[in-house]
């Protein structure tokens, strides 16, 4: 399948989601602006006080807005869960919702408000003097008076909604960002292009019926008016169809930023998908996020690794063995979310510090404990997570070490950073295929500072005694070992001949059925 | 000029039909009151003009009558009953009201803006078209031409015109008017002042008509009221004015159309 072909499969689902997304935050927006700015026609403190806040709120990050609404939901979560007995779903869906709800409101509070108050003075006293009524002088005079400049207002939040919605993808909701996130995690310019023109394409046709409508009020022209609203159902109503006809409660298959988990949630995709269940992905999830989300039921099913999961979410900082510890995770996990852990696929995909070979031999560096001398004069490249993680406070306490300098990459940007000579060393992932094409030299950890990085197989508690979803995914536990995982990595990272995660996928599933 | 309409007059009786007793309005943030203990009483079928120079509260005091402003003192009765307990939509509705600049509603058509009030009062749809077409018939815009058009796309006289009927189309005995014809040029504005004298007397309307303009207020007053600084100075026919004006501020008013008379004739007289 060419690039073009496998984003025209995923366009269904992705332009639904997104649709979906951003017609629910430009309505719920709309909602709440314009009571709001009628309201502060008539009190002008509210006025001061709801445009300041929509102005400081369109200050924040977009990014930044839609990831604060993740831990704020999941506190207010858990606390209705403790108090009223029931909790709801803190990722995806409701805080991308909000943000964005949040977000929209400024440009339709702010053409409201002016709009109102530019009405002609003289027509307003003609209202009154004719006998209307406060609500009759708004809803016959000054609404109607003000719609063009408060549909002007419209059309630029739903731009903004429509553009900020492909950030929804990292707070797990699916969007047309899952072209862009994706295809920059694995360097496919295809899927980043693609996504990039169908958002474009998306805001602009919204656009230009919005300005039919804005035209039609304008010039009281009802066939404009007409037209314009059958073209925004038809939009919406063609996209919102493959979600419609696909209803129930598909399995969610996560995955984290970067290639590897792509793969593999390709791969357990395409393993329910022929047992005939019904899926779908959720991908660019973060490390902590991701395992909160499979106890919470927000995830179904992905691939962690023991390291993680024993560092960060057990906060556990002793070594008992590779054997132990993933027998400790297995039984933890139950106990504590009734999450199932089917077990190891076979392979180990470990935090390893990563220097090109030319460096480490001219400084004689061979583990840790040989870089913990020289790391004061090094540069050190991470992805976004390693430096604020526990594994990462671990090693620097074992070895005694301190960079000079410290940056972050997306995880590819990473090695293309080691290898112009942009960091010294990097923190690489042992199932990583460039390791082996660019011929870096992993440092050994002596002090055993390092928790080992099993890859392992996880079930939301709703499904963990699903027979149809364990069966199908079982043939995978112990079936994939260090040297097709990185094959299949490399298959996707490398640059000349770069296959896509699904091809990766298929080819893995080609190896362990032969 | 016979208008096609027909007459709903009642016979202007004598009786008092607005009085306004002792009324003052003061704003927040000024020491001078607007409007200062003024009484006045108009009767049924009267044509009342207010004067004053800029300032002088003829305006507030007109407005006060529909309480668009309310008073800060005082009784308003209209047709004996207490004006400022009573609904002021209500009161509105059973008024009609012409300023200047027409304030016609610039989403609505021609006939949409002369019906507001009685589809406002949920008088029946037949009942408000037929109604329209007696009202255009009688400010002479012609329905069939102008029925649908926007008030951009009329003049001010005819914009004025439309005010004119959208005031009379609840059929209301009292007429408020603020310098309706005041933004006009002359020839235009003295056409529509001699029409709606005309229409006053044929409907048989109280009429309360606000202007600076003193040769107006002398050609079309029944009487004349002046106000000067918030308070009323005089009141009384055109000619009990000019025959006995209560100080020198009525004095120099009531006798500006004469004197301006003079100097035309003065001027003109001297061309060859």
């Amino acid at each position: 399948m060419s690039d073009i072909a496998e984003a025209w499969s995923y366009l269904p689902l992705y332009l639904s989601s997104h649709v979906l997304l951003s017609a629910s935050a430009l309505l719920l927006g709309l909602l709440l602006s314009l009571p709001l700015a009628i309201l502060a026609t008539r009190y002008r403190w509210l006025g001061g006080a709801v445009l300041g806040f929509a102005g400081i709120v369109q200050t924040i990050p977009s990014l930044a807005l839609l990831a604060l609404f993740y831990p704020v939901l999941l506190v207010i979560s858990n606390f209705t869960q403790d108090v009223f007995g029931f909790g709801f779903r803190a990722l995806g869906f409701l805080p991308a919702l909000l943000a964005l709800t949040l977000y929209s409101m400024l440009p339709v509070l702010r053409n409201t408000v002016t709009a109102l108050a530019n009405v002609d003075r003289g027509v307003k006293m003609a209202a009154r003097g004719v006998g209307m009524t406060p609500a009759q002088s708004l809803r016959l005079v000054e609404l109607p008076l003000a719609a063009p400049v408060i549909m002007a207002g419209i059309r630029t939040a739903a731009v903004w909604v429509i553009g900020t919605a492909t950030l929804a993808t990292p707070v797990g909701q699916t969007s047309l960002g899952n072209f862009i996130f994706t295809g920059l995690q694995i360097e496919n310019w295809v899927f980043v292009t693609f996504g990039v023109l169908s958002a474009a394409a998306l805001a602009l046709a919204i656009d230009r019926l919005l300005a039919l409508a804005e035209a039609g009020l304008a010039l009281r022209s009802n066939p404009r008016i007409v037209a314009a609203l059958a073209g925004l159902a038809i939009v919406v109503g063609a996209s919102l169809y493959p979600m419609l006809a696909s209803a129930g409660h598909p399995i969610v298959i996560g995955a984290k930023n970067f290639d590897e988990q792509y793969i593999l949630g390709r791969l357990i995709a395409n393993r329910l998908d022929a047992a005939g269940l019904h899926t779908t992905e959720r991908d660019d999830l973060g490390s902590s996020v991701i395992f909160r989300a499979l106890a919470a039921g927000d995830v179904d099913v992905y691939v962690d690794y023991t390291g993680t999961l024993w560092t960060n979410a057990m906060k556990r900082t002793d070594a008992p063995g590779r054997a132990a510890v993933i027998a400790e995770i297995a039984d933890w996990v139950k106990k504590t979310y009734g999450v199932r852990d089917l077990g190891t696929l076979g392979f180990e995909n470990a935090y390893a510090l990563a220097m090109r070979k030319e460096k480490a031999d001219a400084l004689h560096i061979r583990t840790l404990a040989d870089l913990a001398a020289h790391a004061r004069e090094l540069r050190i490249g991470g992805d976004f997570e390693i430096f604020s993680r526990p594994e990462w406070k671990a090693v620097m306490r074992a070895y005694g070490m301190r960079f000079g300098v410290r940056r972050q990459y997306q995880p590819n940007l990473m090695y293309a950073a080691l290898m112009s000579g942009d960091v010294d060393v990097i923190t690489a992932f042992s199932s990583d295929g460039r390791i082996a094409q660019y011929g870096l030299t992993v440092l050994t950890d002596p002090r055993g500072a390092l928790p080992p990085y099993d890859a392992i197989l996880l079930i939301s508690p709703a499904h963990a005694n699903d027979t149809k979803l364990i069966d199908a995914l079982k043939p995978l536990i112990g079936r994939i070992d260090l040297k097709t995982m990185q094959q299949a990595n490399l298959m996707v990272d490398r640059t000349d001949d770069k296959q896509s995660p699904a091809q990766a996928a298929r080819w893995i599933e080609s190896r362990i059925t032969r | 000029m016979g208008f096609r309409v027909q007459v709903f007059a009642r016979r202007g009786g004598d009786g008092a039909l607005i009085e306004l007793i002792d009324i003052s309005k003061a704003y927040p943030g000024s020491d001078v009151p607007a409007v200062r203990a003024l009484s006045l009483t108009v009767s049924d079928g009267e044509f009342l003009v207010l004067v004053g120079d800029s300032g002088s509260g003829k305006t507030t005091t007109l407005n006060m009558i529909n309480r668009l402003i309310e008073p800060s003192a005082g009784t308003i009765r209209i047709d004996g009953e207490d004006a400022l307990t009573s609904d002021p939509v209500r009161l509105r509705r059973r008024m009609g009201y012409v300023f200047q600049g027409a304030g016609l509603f610039p989403h609505m058509t021609v006939a949409e803006n002369v019906a507001v009030t009685p589809r406002l009062l949920g008088w029946a749809k037949d009942a408000i078209e037929t109604r329209v077409d007696e009202l255009l018939n009688l400010v002479r815009l012609a329905p069939a031409e102008y029925r649908a058009r926007l008030p951009r796309e009329l003049s001010g006289g005819q914009q004025q015109r439309v005010a004119l009927a959208r005031a009379l189309a609840a059929r209301p005995k009292i007429m408020l008017m603020d310098e309706p014809f005041g933004a006009l040029d002359p020839l235009i504005r003295d056409d529509l002042a001699d029409e709606y004298r005309q229409i006053h007397d044929t409907l048989g309307l109280t009429t309360i008509f606000v202007t600076h303009d003193m040769t107006e207020a002398m050609l079309h007053g029944d009487r004349i009221a002046v106000m000067h600084d918030g308070a009323l100075v005089q009141i009384g026919t055109p000619n009990e004015l000019l025959a006995s004006p209560a100080d020198d501020f009525v004095r120099a008013l009531v006798e500006t159309p004469k004197k301006r008379a003079r100097r035309l004739t003065e001027v003109l007289g001297t061309e060859p």
